[in-house]
């Protein structure tokens, strides 16, 4: 379990966390979303003990960053933004490398060696240079460092960036496999990544924490438009200006439409009014074929987009 | 010995001895010496490793910075600084393991020099105990320029400046006891005192003294701690 707590970091004048307070529970997958330098990556710093906090304080587990900094980093994995490796060595030496300090007995060097290759997929490159290696390896082999010795919690800093689709998808299955027994905190600003991994979401925003909950939570408690999206047949009318005249719609916008007669329109009301029984009636009336009509759910991104700009 | 040190002193022995680095700067140091050494053995006709023994202080001025100019500030450029401050080590045994490493490599090239006593004591009679004493005041020497290289390159993460900051303190160090003629009796032996060739000459001459090692061993405490100091003053940023 991890507490923060009031935690405040300024760079020179520039207040970079503020005043944030959460808790990270046991066996919680959080997913740490802000645009880039909102200050994600200067609380996971503090957290794994990269930095000290300029007020306010840090528990992992009940021991104080500041005053317990080698035992917390004993129990977390961490892997920085970018995955900064060292670039003259091969892949298992670094492993071994990272296994000695993280104190990890000689005897079980090789067959953690080989649980971790199979878990990052790295058999393949093991006896080649980090240096050589493309982005994907390198993250892959960032996110082998930080699980080396098994680690309760995990902090993975952008863990999917530079990576492939394909490779996107093992590394967000994997986390999901290691966040049944492990604390994960994944700071990212890809928002699929946490609807698709994260049990709880946390947004930072100018240093200050914005929302909190589950993706579900928060696409709920949106205060944002109901959205209709409406497919029709109607060649001959201007369909724009009547949908436009319908009762409390604030705003229609045409996405397309087609020789034949065909569009594709979205209308937007005041939140908790529905619209679609008077948009049928409207269609009838006017003998329009309505091809297709449904409700947009609110997305985390607009979520997001609303939180975070002003 | 702690083992965190040990591993971080082998990690750093390897990327030393991986990459061209050490062969280059260990080569260019023993060419540069050895011409020094027998361009003029012969004109002073005397089987002394004194010549060797005085113009290997200023090669290392050179040397040492190439050596540890890239120890902190090559972690802090590429960002792996933050990998390992965030392992479960303390900043001193990170210190630790680069200075030893770097004082290992300093040995195998001084090591390497001991041709040229091997040449030299075919040549006549060669006073064994002033060379051993001689080498030993090299070692310590080369020790007290590691340890203002890894101050200075953990001070920065740009090579260039890690290189010419550590030059610049080393040089001021070995001119101490030159510029004596300029200043008042006090303050002359004080900067004797501090110089660090003023100590080699000492040992280099026979006599390995309390005085002169506890002078080295105190300015290496002095400047390691310094660097333990600045690795730990990132945190405050």
């Amino acid at each position: 379990m991890i507490r923060v707590k009031n935690l405040t970091k300024k760079y020179g004048d520039l207040k970079a966390v503020d005043d944030v307070t959460f808790d990270v529970h046991t066996g919680e997958i959080l997913g740490f979303l802000g645009p880039n330098g909102a200050g994600k990556t200067t609380t996971v710093r503090i957290i794994t003990c990269y930095m000290l906090p300029t007020s306010g304080w840090v528990e992992v587990d009940g021991l104080n960053v500041s005053e317990h900094s080698l035992e917390v980093r004993k129990k977390i994995g961490y892997l920085p933004e970018n995955a900064p490796l060292y670039s003259e060595i091969n892949v298992l030496d670094y492993l071994h490398f990272i296994m000695g300090i993280r104190g990890i007995a000689k005897h079980r060097f090789s067959q953690r060696t080989k649980e971790i290759i199979d878990v990052c997929g790295l058999g393949s490159v093991i006896h080649r240079n980090i240096g050589e290696l493309s982005k994907g390896f390198r993250q892959r082999v960032g996110l082998a460092q930080a699980m080396v010795h098994d680690p309760e919690i995990l902090i993975l800093d952008e863990p999917t960036s530079g990576l492939d689709p394909n490779q996107i998808a093992e590394i967000r299955s994997l986390i999901k496999e290691l966040g049944k027994e492990k604390t994960v905190i994944l700071c990212t600003h890809i928002l699929p990544e946490v609807e698709a991994t994260c049990g709880r979401v946390l947004i930072i925003n100018e240093g200050k924490i914005v929302a909190d909950g589950s993706p579900a939570e928060l696409q709920s408690s949106f205060q944002g438009k109901e959205k209709i999206y409406i497919e029709l047949k109607a060649p001959f009318e201007d369909v724009e200006a009547k949908l436009a005249n319908l009762e409390n719609v604030e705003k229609v916008e045409q996405i397309a439409s087609n020789g034949n007669g065909k569009k594709k329109f979205t209308v937007e009301c005041a939140k908790g009014v529905d619209l679609r029984e008077k948009l049928f009636r409207l269609a009838v009336e006017n003998n329009w074929a309505l091809l297709e009509m449904r409700k947009e759910q609110a997305s985390l991104e607009d979520v997001f987009r609303e939180l975070t700009t002003s | 010995m702690s083992n965190h040190i040990t591993i971080f002193c082998k990690k750093e022995l390897r990327s030393f001895f991986d990459s061209p680095i050490a062969y280059i700067v260990i080569t260019i140091f023993l060419l540069i010496s050895g011409w020094f050494f027998f361009s003029d053995l012969f004109l002073v006709n005397q089987t002394s490793m004194r010549n060797l023994f005085s113009i290997i202080p200023f090669i290392f001025m050179f040397f040492v910075p190439a050596v540890t100019m890239r120890l902190i500030s090559e972690e802090k450029r590429s960002g792996t600084i933050e990998v390992l401050l965030t392992l479960p080590v303390k900043d001193y045994e990170i210190i630790l393991g680069k200075f030893l490493a770097g004082l290992i490599l300093i040995f195998v090239a001084v090591i390497l020099t001991l041709v040229y006593t091997l040449t030299l004591s075919g040549l006549g009679n060669l006073d064994f105990g002033s060379v051993l004493a001689g080498y030993v005041g090299l070692l310590f020497l080369g020790a007290t320029y590691l340890s203002v290289g890894v101050f200075t390159s953990s001070l920065t993460q740009n090579q260039i400046v890690a290189f010419i900051t550590s030059f610049v303190i080393i040089f001021a160090l070995y001119m101490l006891d030159k510029v004596l003629i300029f200043v008042p009796g006090v303050l002359a032996s004080f900067l004797e005192y501090l110089s660090v060739d003023y100590h080699f000459s000492n040992i280099s001459r026979g006599v390995i003294d309390s005085r002169d090692v506890i002078y080295y061993l105190s300015v290496i405490f002095f400047f390691l701690f310094l660097a333990v100091r600045a690795l730990e003053s990132g945190k405050w940023r």
